[in-house]
């Protein structure tokens, strides 16, 4: 149990900086998931934590103590790799022992924890076996029971799921919670996963180019994302967003061809915005109800509990997520409403969250 | 899944293996038939036929205690030069491996050695080790007298193991070098993870990895140093002093084409092969099963 304290942590190779000045406070036995898309600078990050990488500038800190000029192993961290690393020339039971053996632990006690791990990962009748006589599911275990026996104060996870399919993915993923749960150990979880991160997470860092976008629950993520990065990145299928220009007496969307009545609420008039709104909080409603939006339908994604329609709205792309048994036809037309309550803006140029338009909230007309 | 080609008639298949048997035939069955045939007769120098003597070339050379002091000198050249040549090209390809300073020269600059004709380095190498001037001969300065392989057998025999050796450490740290590389990153992350220094991730998890190219450069290593090592032995020492590195390879040399006893030097060829296919199939018996393939 060890909490984990970063300042302006940045990483640069060479000239290019791949990490801008990260803060970040992770609490003792808290499960921390750094979600981001590829090349965002998350596992750049979690190597630093481990001492695998160099920290550039800023500290690290593991409970209190500044980590970074000690070496990986003085760190107390235990890391799973998303290609499990396991020594192809040892036995399963080698592998997990490997650090005990390194630290001088005598053999007896050795044994006798290599079987304590064994058993809390079903790995018992394995142990004699070498890695390549594994599969996907049982070498991801034998990495975990490797980061298990140590005890360590941390725990790191890069991305050690996304070599499994779809099925092994999420049974380990509830076995890594539970695991967490028992051992309470700080965790930080690489992915790029959103589900596995919304699942996983006490609480979720979103990255992008090397910046923290946001940080907290996943709740609060989802339902108000602090950028429109992380409005767009969060939620599948993704959230929709229009172009708008606040005006007197609410917002033209999409050049003028589309309006909304909605508050301005101390925007000043002409302010470039990006409305946005999760295609599960628009409703299909009846031909020509007040304050709806028709659109051409362009494809219906059949997900069996429900469907997305993948409509065109004035040449934008637009999506709605519905559970209802509606199956319009590729270029028919249907009419879509929402309530303000749902509506996220963003300042075009800056993508910053605006938070103005919640003040009251009336239906839009 | 077969993946083997097949040719529906079997004349198509043996036209595409022809050529490579006449190869095969012409540049090795052919001359060690005929090395064997000769080693079974007594063959003129000047001409005029063969006589058939049975084993007797066998006999007399097996008898001989200057052959068997060319076979020990042989197995400790053997020895030595492939420790000396493995040993120093593992440790460069480890360092150069971990990307310390400057690793990027030793990448390009140390495969030339193995890129110069035995000849060319060892006259090369005859300078170097030249104990009234070379650079070598600074010792003799200070200790007169204490290095000359010219008269000396054993700094002879020291001459052509550092030359020999000097060549093979090239060849032998590309191979070791690229080893090393194949082995994942993460591996050594992970042992790191796991609290281990760099000298125990070396043992522990990059030596057990690169065995199989530690066997493979075992069984070259060795084979080269009882043929390879002729042009060093040529230039440097023509054997001497008083037979001191007379390697069984410069002793068929030597003997058949400055002594004229033919058949004697092709019954030396048949013992050298045959040590040398025994020596080869002893590595495979006997180290091979200390190899972890991946």
């Amino acid at each position: 149990m060890a909490s984990i304290t970063i300042r302006g942590v940045r990483k640069n190779y060479g000239k290019t900086q791949v990490v801008h000045g990260v803060d970040l406070d992770f609490a003792s036995g808290e499960f921390v998931v750094i979600l981001g898309p590829s090349g965002c600078g998350k596992s750049t990050l979690l190597r630093m934590i481990a001492g695998l990488e160099e920290i550039s500038d800023g500290t690290i800190a593991i409970d209190g103590t500044v980590v970074n000029q000690l070496e990986p192993r003085e760190r107390g961290c235990a890391m799973v790799f998303q290609n499990y690393a396991l020594y192809p020339h040892m036995s399963v039971a080698q592998n997990i022992g490997y650090s005990l053996k390194v630290a001088g632990v005598p053999a007896a006690e050795r044994t006798q924890r290599i079987q304590a791990v064994a058993r809390t990962l079903e790995l018992e009748h394995l142990l004699d076996r070498k890695p390549m006589a594994l599969s996907g599911g049982q070498r991801q275990r034998v990495a975990m029971g490797r980061a298990m026996i140590r005890e360590p104060k941390v725990f790191l996870f890069d991305e050690p799921l996304s070599n499994l399919d779809a099925k092994l993915r999420v049974q380990m993923r509830s076995e890594i919670r539970k695991l967490h749960r028992r051992l309470n150990a700080t965790s930080v979880f690489v992915t790029h996963d959103q589900v596995e991160a919304m699942t996983l997470a006490d609480r979720l860092v979103v990255m992008n180019g090397g910046r923290v976008e946001q940080v907290g629950t996943p709740g609060e993520i989802y339902t108000r994302p602090a950028s429109r990065f992380v409005a767009t990145f969060v939620g599948a299928p993704a959230m929709n967003m229009l172009e708008g220009t606040v005006e007197l007496d609410g917002l033209s969307l999409l050049g003028g061809s589309r309006r909304l009545a909605v508050p301005r609420a101390g925007l000043p008039v002409g302010t470039k915005v990006a409305m946005g709104v999760r295609p599960e909080a628009v409703r299909l409603v009846a031909p020509g109800t007040s304050g709806a939006l028709d659109a051409t339908v362009d494809l219906v994604e059949e997900l069996g509990a429900g469907r997305v329609i993948y409509v065109d709205l004035d040449g934008s792309p637009f999506s709605v997520m519905t559970s209802e048994a509606i199956h319009p036809e590729p270029g028919s037309t249907v009419w879509l409403k929402f309530s303000a309550d749902d509506m996220h803006f963003y300042a075009s140029e800056t993508g910053g969250r605006l938070d103005v338009f919640k003040a009251s909230v009336p239906e839009p007309a | 899944m077969e993946k083997r080609v097949t040719f529906s008639k079997w004349t198509i298949g043996i036209l595409f293996a022809v050529p490579q048997l006449i190869l095969i035939f012409t540049f090795f069955y052919w001359p060690a038939g005929q090395a064997v045939y000769w080693s079974l007769t007594l063959q003129q120098p000047w001409g005029g036929g063969n006589i058939w003597v049975g084993l007797d070339n066998f006999r007399s050379i097996l008898a001989n205690p200057d052959y068997w002091r060319s076979v020990s000198a042989s197995l400790v050249f053997a020895g030595i030069s492939t420790g000396l040549a493995m040993f120093i090209a593992l440790v460069l390809a480890a360092l150069t491996d971990r990307q310390l300073a400057g690793s990027w020269l030793y990448r390009v600059v140390l495969i030339w050695p193995y890129g110069i004709a035995a000849p060319a380095l060892a006259l090369a190498f005859r300078f170097i080790l030249a104990p009234e001037a070379g650079f070598l001969s600074v010792v003799n300065q200070m200790w007169p007298g204490i290095w000359d392989p010219g008269l000396d057998g054993t700094d002879a025999m020291a001459s052509i193991i550092v030359a020999f050796s000097w060549k093979y450490v090239g060849y032998n740290f590309i191979f070791f070098l690229a080893a090393f590389q194949a082995i994942p990153r993460s591996l050594i992350e992970a042992a790191a993870m796991d609290g281990s220094g760099v000298i125990r991730r070396f043992w522990d998890i990059q030596f057990p990895l690169i065995t199989p190219t530690i066997f493979f450069l075992l069984v070259i290593n060795i084979t080269e140093s009882f043929q390879d090592s002729f042009g060093i032995v040529d230039i440097m020492t023509s054997g001497g002093p008083a037979n001191a590195t007379n390697l069984m390879v410069y002793k068929i040399y030597s003997d058949g084409f400055k002594g004229l006893d033919y058949s004697g030097a092709a019954a030396q060829s048949i013992i050298l092969m045959l040590l040398i296919i025994l020596l080869t199939i002893f590595q495979f018996r006997f180290l091979e099963r200390r190899v972890h393939y991946r």
